[in-house]
């Protein structure tokens, strides 16, 4: 149901600065809206998105409602050996998904 | 008779004051009901003291890139660039993003290191109204630089219902 895309560059100088765009796919329903018949609907979100690469912790983001849906998020970081970037989104309702890159540092 | 009066007159005011407040105690819960109370500039101020500890942000070095104007509040792109070296010493620890007028005012916290390369993070948020957007930069040595937006929504998100 739910899945992620992310893009990663397969190669790299060591030292250089990448670029990693991640996407998931999910309502984020904010828990601040109501149905026609007047029924509340629950909080579902994204909480928290973590990035290690080979292990080390490089990004982290908390997410909250104002968050659109399906998260999009783009951020950077240094290239500095070969090795798999790992991504995990945690959420409500035990929301877990997670993605993995390979990266070839030269 | 007119004994009789004064009797009536005060429980008669006392019945008006009694309803026009359970009218009003009515109307009251009625307006809360319909729409979620708003984030209010206080609570804006309330989750930035939460990250800022007290401290009043400087402003520069750090950059907040929104559309002045969006058409639909759904999503609206947003990027945060920070000015910073990225050395173990000097570098951006977290970035956090605020609303006015959404009914929350966290928008996201991003957590960053001497790693980053670029301290820049791009992602997209809801806005329900038009409102001004805060962006708090937490540097490794503890000091706060801040940048802000006025954003103009034409369709607010949050708003529509579903069935």
């Amino acid at each position: 149901m739910a899945n992620a895309i992310i893009k990663v560059p397969k190669t790299a100088r060591r030292g250089e600065v990448i670029e990693i765009k991640t996407l998931v796919s999910h309502i984020m329903e904010t828990g601040f809206r109501y149905s026609t018949t007047g029924t509340h609907i629950p909080r579902d979100i994204i909480t928290q998105l973590v990035c290690r690469y080979n292990g080390t912790e490089i990004f982290r983001a908390d997410l909250y409602p104002a968050i659109a849906a399906n998260p999009f998020i783009t951020f950077f970081t240094t290239a500095t050996e070969s090795g798999t970037i790992e991504f995990q989104w945690t959420g409500d309702n035990g929301f877990s998904e997670r993605a993995s890159a390979k990266i070839d540092v030269e | 008779m007119t004994k009789r009066a004064s009797i009536l007159s005060p429980t008669r005011r006392h019945f008006l004051t009694g309803a026009g407040s359970a009218i009003g105690g009515l109307g009251a819960i009625r307006i809360l009901a319909v729409s979620p109370a708003l984030a209010t500039p206080e609570t804006l101020a309330s989750a930035m003291r939460e990250v800022t500890k007290g401290v009043t942000p400087q402003p520069g070095k750090i950059k907040l890139e929104i559309p002045p104007l969006v058409e639909n509040g759904n999503s609206v792109p947003l990027t945060v660039t920070v000015d910073s070296p990225l050395t173990e010493a000097d570098h951006v620890k977290s970035i956090h993003v605020f609303n006015e007028k959404n009914p929350q005012p966290n928008v996201a916290s991003f957590h960053l290191g001497p790693r980053a390369g670029r301290a820049s993070v791009t992602t997209r948020i809801r806005l329900a109204d038009s409102q001004m957007v805060v962006a708090i930069a937490q540097m490794s040595d503890g000091s706060l630089w801040s940048d802000r937006a006025q954003v103009i929504v034409t369709i607010a998100a949050c708003v529509e219902e579903i069935n």
